[in-house]
């Protein structure tokens, strides 16, 4: 076997402290090298020439490149290696960079542990096996989960592309939480006014599949070749004789019983209802927990007002099933409420805030609704409690993030702009009221961000105080904020009428759950893991799987639209071809040997493992082994390093190159 | 059943009563008190701001008494005693080094931990339900603010006893015991404690917030765990009308003083005349239905 090694100075990166000619040099003398060379850049064209033109005239069988980690460029020399004749698994990198020279300093201990990486490299290079790349089929249809504006973004710019798209949301309607807030900031344009056609838009797309009151069940398959087992939840309308005209809603004498959870529990909602009159679609749910004819068997006015006969009591859940290619997740994310939290629960809550007993101490989305024309008060501002004008609102931030102690570590990031865009919202509608915001940072990143901040302190007059609010009790009507003015080392005490706690943006009740459903990995508060903080943000670690919006972190709208349109561009490259390659760097069980133990089913963590029954010529079941589904393994080798038998290996990190590599050290 | 007592240098001078009515009480509720013998210093407030070894010292050396006694677990009926004594033994049983610096004090092997408990959990531990059962005089008249102070429930990362900010445990017993409570705002505020030596100014300001907060409220009698809070808010009342011209006077119970007086006891049996503000349940009986 002949093998070329090349190693690359990359300019002064290696070359600074590890004496490439002389690396060079020494592995010339490497039992099965042919030629041993170095240059300054090995990435360039000319460097790549020459590790084709040496391939070529050397009639190499296999090449070394000693540079930077193969993260940068295993890709480049293995593209070389392909076009000068060689299979691209023959090529081996030496990491001479990251994991030499960029962490010692001394000269000639950096070229002896080079040298040795060389090495290593050349005895496993020797033991590769020439492999070809896996090809797949590809489902073009997209799956997105969540239908707030991240999903509707994903599944609208996926559809616009051709794809079809099926949009899963759990509620009733489409719209999240966009459709909840009053206006949007840095620019005050009304959130509804902006979002709602594209509500409708995702109704009308001939190419989205719109299932609102459904939830994922079950995802079986791998990139490009899923299976989605939804539940669509009996809504007890039957959907193709309802109009939307909203009469059982009217005429549901059921007033008090349940609370309106678009308005943020500030009002009530019928037992049969549609979450807000924009909703899409405008089909109205039966809540069984509320309903009188469940209770009792009586009632039914429901029945009797519909003119199209659309009431189905006796509905039941459905299972539907689909075939997708791509999957956006999108389930965004929930407001962490004051109430007292459980035992065991990360947050400890704030029983000094009261833990939600006092009226007027309402969280960012209550004040939302409050200031929404379309809310519980019409837009003016009246607090819960009497119905009265607050003239004195104390705004708090940073309610459970950043603080350690009682809640979680993050910042939530929207909270500086939110509690910015309240105090102007109510001071522009009370001209005589008093607004007052206790921060810790103000963190107005972003475009015209900043500027709209100032605008709320220099023109609006929104007073800041820089400081935690330590205590909030009630007095006459009135809620007493005792805080402390950090700059200027006062205590400060605060009667106010109304008292607004920017609560942390928390990930889903269910989010844990459901990436356990889908198999994507999650962070210990519950938000959906990235593959890459800065170069993979929009891909999760589990092949065609995405993520949009807040349910990766907390996000504005901007970023969130901006990440949708991501996740769907994402989606789409899988599309762009018919079949999907991939590295063949995948685990392979060896039949013969294995005894169907099954310990790599239950370390692997993709779920690649699968159970194959082994038979004989009558067909009869004589053995069950493990059985490695290449779309879905991603090569971490955690089964071979499992395995008893060591009878299942990776390709092109199989024992016997791995052990070579490391005997040669 | 038996518990091991440790009563403090408070019980012995300015809250006799305190320990008058809490001896009754737990007698009449069946239980026995088997008290530390030669009990010294809990180290609180002189011993814990000056010398930290001397503070876990002095409060391990109870705890290490209470075991050669044969004791499982102890009550600290007062509020400062309980918080040095269990904030010690944690201290002290988590750090080795520190165990190993007070045993060397202290000349024994420290070996288990002695379960101290606050006033509270002593009669959650006789069993609340006792209290409703025993019950022979009615207390429906008394409007009760329950006042945990500082130290009752703090930090409650060690105490790991009810809620450090909006606690509850003390109206369940005071409700079980046939008295109204109320819902109000200076439950675990600051009176002042040990200020009330050198700056009495503000521990007549401080505390003098909680008992207009707790008439704010309609309450009637504040009730507290903690001879320091009481001795602050019932003593200081006198000098809190100097200051405060208009100050009326509120009353200001010990727990097992409200206690004792739903099991039948008398104000004068369980000690109550020596308080500074006076208190007779007929006469504020009569002022309600006056009202």
């Amino acid at each position: 076997m002949k093998i070329g090694v090349f190693i690359c100075h990359c300019g002064e990166n290696i070359g600074r402290t590890v004496d490439c000619p002389r690396v060079s040099k020494a592995c010339q003398w490497l039992p099965g090298v042919e030629v041993s060379l170095d240059y300054k850049y090995m990435c360039s064209d000319p460097g790549q020439n020459m590790i084709k033109d040496e391939i070529r005239k050397k009639k190499l069988d296999a090449i070394v490149v000693g540079s930077c980690s193969p993260h940068m460029h295993e890709k480049t020399f293995r593209k070389a290696a392909v076009d000068a004749g060689i299979n691209p698994f023959l090529v081996e990198i030496a990491n001479l960079r990251e994991h030499c020279s960029w962490v010692h300093d001394d000269i000639d201990a950096a070229t002896d542990k080079a040298i040795d990486l060389v090495r290593m490299a050349v005895e496993k290079v020797k033991r590769n096996q020439p492999l070809t790349t896996i090809e797949v089929p590809v489902t073009k249809r997209t799956l997105v989960i969540g239908g707030g504006i991240a999903g509707i973004q994903a599944a609208l710019d996926v559809a616009n592309a051709g794809y079809e798209v099926v949009l899963v949301e759990k509620e009733p309607s489409i719209g999240g939480h966009m459709s909840q807030l009053s206006e949007t900031f840095p620019t005050l344009d009304c959130s509804q006014c902006i979002l709602t056609p594209r509500m409708v838009e995702v109704y009308q797309h001939p190419k989205i599949k719109l299932m609102t009151y459904s939830e994922v069940e079950k995802v079986e398959g791998f990139i490009g070749n899923f299976t989605v087992t939804i539940r669509k939840k009996a809504r007890h309308i039957d959907e193709s004789k309802c109009t939307g005209c909203g009469l059982c809603t009217t005429k549901c004498p059921v007033k008090k019983k349940a609370f309106n959870s678009f308005e943020e529990n500030l009002a009530y909602r019928p037992a049969v209802y549609v979450p807000f009159p924009q909703a899409v679609p405008n089909i109205p749910v039966i809540d069984e927990t509320v309903c009188t004819y469940y209770k009792t068997g009586k009632c039914q006015m429901c029945v009797k007002v519909c003119g199209r006969e659309a009431i189905s009591f006796d509905q039941q859940d459905t299972l539907v099933t689909e075939e997708i290619g791509a999957i956006i997740v999108a389930t965004g994310y929930k407001l962490y409420n004051i109430e007292k939290k459980p035992e065991g629960s990360m947050i400890k809550g704030y029983g000094e805030y009261g833990y939600g007993k006092y009226k007027d101490v309402v969280d960012g989305l209550q004040f939302e609704r409050i200031a929404s024309a379309s809310g519980p008060t019409s837009g003016e501002f009246k607090r819960p409690s009497d119905g009265k004008e607050p003239k004195k609102i104390v705004f708090i931030q940073c309610v459970g993030s950043r603080d350690d102690s009682k809640g979680f570590s993050y910042c939530s990031k929207i909270c500086c702009m939110y509690t910015a865009k309240h105090a102007m919202l109510y001071k522009h509608k009370v001209h005589d009221g008093e607004a007052y915001v206790f921060y810790m940072d103000i963190r107005s990143g972003g475009k015209m961000y900043e500027e709209f901040v100032r605008r709320a302190i220099e023109e609006d007059g929104v007073k800041y105080i820089r400081g935690r609010v330590s205590k909030i009790t009630e007095k006459n009507g009135k809620y007493i904020v005792k805080g402390e003015d950090t700059l200027a080392s006062m205590p400060i005490e605060i009667d106010a009428d109304m008292v607004v706690l920017a609560t942390a943006m928390i990930a889903q009740t269910e989010a844990s759950e459901l990436a356990q459903t889908i198999g994507i990995p999650y962070d210990k508060y519950g938000f959906y893991n990235e593959a890459h903080p800065k170069l993979r943000p929009i891909e999760s670690t589990t092949g065609g799987v995405f993520l949009a919006g807040a349910c990766q972190s907390p996000k504005d709208i901007p970023e969130s639209v901006a990440m949708a349109s991501a996740a769907a561009a994402k989606a789409m490259v899988l599309f762009g071809s018919d079949k999907l390659e991939r590295e063949p760097v995948v685990a392979k069980v060896n039949e013969l040997f294995c005894a169907g133990c099954f310990l790599c089913k239950k370390v692997c963590p993709y779920g690649a493992v699968e159970v194959k029954e082994m038979k004989d010529r009558n067909g009869v079941v004589y053995k069950e082994i493990a059985y490695v589904n290449e779309g879905l393994c991603q090569g971490c080798g955690t089964c071979t390093a499992s395995c008893p038998s060591k009878s299942i290996e990776l390709a092109g990190f199989n024992n016997e190159e791995v052990f070579a590599q490391i005997a040669a050290l | 059943m038996k518990v091991g007592y440790f009563p403090g240098c408070s019980q012995t001078g300015t809250a006799k009563e305190y320990d008058i009515s809490l001896r009754k009480v737990v007698e009449k509720l069946g239980t026995s008190f088997d008290e530390i013998k030669d009990w010294t210093c809990c180290g609180a407030t002189s011993a814990h701001v000056t010398n930290h070894m001397l503070a876990s010292a002095l409060a391990m050396r109870n705890i290490m008494l209470a075991e050669q006694q044969g004791l499982d677990d102890i009550v600290a009926p007062c509020a400062a005693c309980y918080n040095r004594l269990v904030v010690s033994q944690h201290e002290t049983m988590t750090q080795p080094a520190l165990k190993t610096e007070v045993e060397a004090v202290l000349d024994t092997k420290l070996n288990k931990e002695i379960k101290v408990m606050n006033l509270i959990e002593l009669f959650q531990k006789i069993g609340k339900e006792k209290i409703s059962e025993n019950k022979t005089f009615d207390i429906k008249n008394i409007k009760a603010a329950c006042y945990y102070g500082c130290l009752l429930v703090r930090p409650s990362s060690i105490t790991h006893f009810d809620d450090a900010e909006q606690p509850s445990s003390m109206e369940e017993l005071v409700e079980l015991a046939g008295a109204k409570t109320v819902d109000w705002n200076y439950k675990v505020e600051c009176c002042g404690a040990a200020h009330t030596l050198a700056r009495r100014d503000i521990v007549l300001d401080l505390s003098k917030k909680i008992i207009d907060d707790a008439r704010d409220h309609g309450a009637n009698v504040l009730v507290v765990a903690c001879p320091m809070c009481h001795s602050n808010l019932d003593m200081r009342q006198r000098a809190m009308k100097r200051a405060y011209p208009g100050h009326k006077e509120f009353p200001v119970l010990f727990l097992t003083e409200l206690l004792g007086l739903a099991l039948g006891m008398k104000e004068k049996e369980l000690g109550i005349d020596k308080h500074t503000i006076e208190f007779n349940y007929k006469e504020l009986a009569a002022e309600k239905a006056a009202v």
